[in-house]
């Protein structure tokens, strides 16, 4: 019974997994790509637990306790980086924001 | 044989919670939208399948490494998503129009570019 419910939930998390990484390759933004990336990690932790019931050996859940760690702190680092400024527009040319100031308009006219 | 049931049916739960968590961040409209099904389905499907684990592997001291797993899940996934969260709002990444009530400080935000 084990091994079946082991069978669906593999089917099921790499499922999860598949439209994870398709949003994280259409992401229209880079907050999504974040966010993609970040729920990725959580289901590679799920997975490595999956793993370790398979495999019987409880070695793989420190995988997954190690990839825990580290997608906290890839996800902190790309927040930091998303707060750097707008999005690259791709032209090469950025527009630099105030820090945490509203966007004002040059002319008069702001409501 | 009970242990084992448990095991199976927390498994099968959580693997459903993390299918769930993919889907809505696959079909929902926006950034936010899609974090809050990344951040409260992800972390309850991890969690019922290290649940799981712990239940079935009991004698191998992964008890102690699940709660941990656990633990440090609910910990971050709040701290890592209202980061997120902070910086595409202050960077002008747009709301779903369709589902937009209120953004008050609509304004003060960068334009998305």
């Amino acid at each position: 019974m084990l091994s079946t419910a082991l069978l669906i939930a593999f089917v099921l998390v790499g499922l999860g997994l598949l439209a994870t990484v398709v949003r994280l390759l259409l992401g229209p933004s880079r907050a999504d790509r974040v966010v993609a990336l970040d729920l990725v990690t959580v289901q590679l932790v799920a997975l490595s637990a999956l793993l370790a019931l398979s495999s019987e050996n409880a070695a793989f859940l420190d995988v997954g306790l190690v990839l825990a760690l580290i997608g906290f702190l890839a996800t902190v680092a790309f927040a930091r980086y998303l707060e750097s400024g707008p999005e690259p527009t791709g032209s090469g040319v950025r527009v630099r924001h105030g820090k945490g100031e509203p966007d004002v308009p040059a002319e008069g006219g702001a409501s | 044989m009970n242990a084992e049931l448990f095991a199976s049916i927390a498994i099968v739960v959580g693997g459903a919670f993390t299918a769930i968590a993919g889907l809505g961040v696959l079909r929902f409209g926006d950034v936010f939208l899609r974090m809050h099904a990344s951040t409260k389905a992800g972390t309850l499907g991890v969690g019922f399948i290290m649940i799981g684990v712990a239940i079935a592997l009991a004698g191998q001291g992964a008890i102690a490494r699940a709660v941990l797993i656990i633990a440090f899940i609910l910990l971050t996934a709040p701290v890592g998503a209202h980061l997120v969260g902070r910086a595409a709002w202050r960077n002008g990444t747009p709301l779903e129009k369709e589902h937009e009530v209120i953004d008050e400080w609509r304004d003060g935000r960068s334009k998305p570019s």
